[in-house]
């Protein structure tokens, strides 16, 4: 076909030309868009590069087997061994989940398919809220309501793992509630409906359709709050006792990697001082490994519907 | 074309009995004065224009409209001459026995098979081998057994969108259901899915009651016995049973002057 003539400009009623400043605007705007996501990957890369730089050589003078595996934390004897501090992040962690997931997810279905909507807009912000309160003021709480309690329980004064369990499984529920509650909410209405069609009552909606349906969404959740419980240091701080060691019972102080490193990076200089930061490279990994996990279980979840 | 067996005769029994039924969402009033009787092993239409309530109607009988707050139904609705919004009916119960296909399928995000034995396990069914022949058989006769048979552990939302309806067929055929209600079944598949979902009906209803929702006249002519026309004159007011006859009477020769004015085209 051949091209149609264009008609001279002068003639043709014509369709307006975009004006120059609106290009640039246009234009200016995309950058700006552009520079704020730069902005956040490089400070991810730069802290990365600066952790990574400073931490190295731990594992070249200590050995990177014995720094992990090593279990003697005591700097003033030049021994670097992380185990003790290890099993403290892993312990407090697990702990805070196995009270924390339960409440969030119970809360999450509570938000999604229980309450009525004036319920929902009052229990909502709360727990939202909860998210919001300054994690020094949850060891304060920790310290001077719980920390008594557990100790009136236990032989010992309350720092230890416990104390820190229960305030960390209340600062996890937001995260895991929230997430949980998009992944019910993300349910096409269509299988609530056919599941009480086929005359299924609420609770085996819930527990036969429902949470199986988000079961992914849920996993992410409880994933980030993971992150959340290994990388809480404040709240820990006040309610753990601070003792680097394997204590005798849950109720004894201990110690993570996060306490320790801010108990520590005052004073530490030198080989202790790198410690410290390969501890934080440790603590980088885990969380780069989580969410990592997060992105694998989706893509996991998005080949199982379509069948493969 | 379906294969139409001898018409249901005039004095087959009343499965569903509707009497005076009145239906509010809230403030406003949605159908008003409905009375009919829907005949046992027969398939039967409602039709009628966007809005006019066949839906609505459709989700009494199974009190699938229970779970929008706010809605009410006065009169009467009798599932073999029992009242089903009597108090202490349990609508648990009444769905057990009344089955409902939506018009976008909606199976369950889990196995093909798991899909079928979810009402049979509702039910207290824990036998595999028991399971097994529940799934075989009703996935047969859904006519989705040969295209599954060998892939009964992919996900349900692995299928085409016509094998996905057929699956919820096959859902509802499951836990033997008295009455199959289908809220516009075919609006959102394929042509030649339509084509074996209605060859279906007609299979079916040897064995089973069949309430089926459509806005397209043509498949009410093909697949049902009787066709009631609903209508909604006035916006804002109740709609109402305008005629309820033998599919081939309605069709041919409409008693009502609106009947005519809806099948001929004329509005809608």
């Amino acid at each position: 076909m051949p091209p149609t003539p264009v008609p001279p400009a002068a003639e043709s009623r014509g369709l307006q030309l975009v004006s120059r400043s609106t290009y640039l605007k246009e234009l200016a705007l995309k950058n700006l868009f552009l520079v704020c996501a730069c902005v956040a990957v490089a400070g991810v890369a730069l802290i990365f590069a600066f952790v990574g730089l400073r931490g190295w050589p731990i594992f070249a003078t200590v050995g990177p087997w014995s720094f992990l595996t090593g279990t003697e934390w005591n700097p003033t004897g030049a021994e670097y061994g992380i185990l003790p501090l290890i099993y403290g992040s892993v312990v407090v962690m697990l702990g805070a989940l196995v009270i924390g997931t339960p409440l969030a997810v119970g809360t999450a279905i509570f938000l999604s398919e229980i309450a009525t909507p004036r319920v929902r807009s009052i229990v909502r912000p709360a727990v939202e809220l909860l998210a919001g309160i300054p994690s020094v003021i949850y060891g304060f709480f920790g310290l001077i309501i719980l920390r008594p309690i557990v100790a009136n329980f236990t032989d010992g004064l309350g720092f230890g793992a416990v104390t820190a369990w229960f305030i960390l499984a209340i600062m996890i529920v937001p995260t895991i509630a929230a997430i949980s509650e998009d992944a019910l909410r993300s349910i096409p209405p269509g299988i609530r409906e056919a599941s009480y069609a086929m005359g299924a009552t609420t609770w085996q909606t819930i527990y036969k359709v429902l949470v199986p349906a988000a079961k992914i969404g849920i996993i992410d959740a409880i994933i980030l709050g993971m992150g959340r419980a290994i990388g809480e240091t404040m709240a820990v701080l006040m309610v753990v006792g601070n003792a680097p060691v394997f204590p005798e019972s849950i109720s004894e102080p201990i110690a993570t990697l996060t306490t320790q490193i801010v108990m520590d990076m005052p004073y530490a200089a030198g080989d202790h001082r790198t410690a410290l930061f390969g501890m934080a490279i440790i603590l980088f990994l885990v969380s780069m490994g989580l969410v990592a996990l997060v992105r694998l279980i989706s893509r996991f979840q998005t080949a199982m519907e379509s069948g493969r | 074309m379906s294969l139409r067996t001898s018409p249901v005769p005039a004095d087959a029994p009343n499965k569903i009995a509707v009497k005076g039924l009145e239906f509010y969402y809230g403030d406003f009033h949605a159908l008003t004065d409905i009375t009919v009787d829907i005949k046992e092993k027969a398939v039967t239409a409602f039709i009628g224009p966007s809005g006019c309530g066949k839906s609505t109607f459709l989700r009494c009988f199974n009190r699938m409209n229970d779970l929008i707050p706010g809605t009410r139904a006065e009169g009467l609705i009798a599932l073999d001459g029992q009242h089903i919004y009597e108090a202490g009916v349990d609508p648990v119960d009444l769905r057990r026995r009344i089955g409902m296909i939506f018009q976008q399928p909606n199976p369950f995000p889990m196995s093909i098979y798991d899909n079928v034995a979810f009402g049979p396990r509702l039910q207290g069914v824990k036998r595999k081998a028991e399971l097994d022949e529940i799934v075989q058989t009703s996935l047969e006769r859904a006519n989705l057994w040969k295209e599954t048979k060998d892939i009964l552990g992919r996900n349900g939302l692995a299928l085409s969108g016509g094998q996905q309806q057929r699956l919820c067929i096959a859902r509802v055929l499951a836990v033997e259901p008295e009455v199959m209600l289908m809220d516009e079944p075919c609006s959102a598949i394929d042509p030649t899915s339509v084509q074996k979902i209605e060859d279906l009906m007609a299979e079916l209803k040897d064995r089973i009651t069949i309430v089926i929702v459509t806005h397209n006249m043509q498949q009410a002519a093909r697949v049902s016995d009787f066709t009631a026309f609903f209508l909604q004159e006035v916006a804002g007011e109740p709609a109402v049973l305008v005629e309820y006859d033998r599919t081939s009477n309605l069709f041919t020769s409409p008693k009502d002057r609106r009947t005519e004015d809806y099948i001929t085209g004329r509005f809608g």
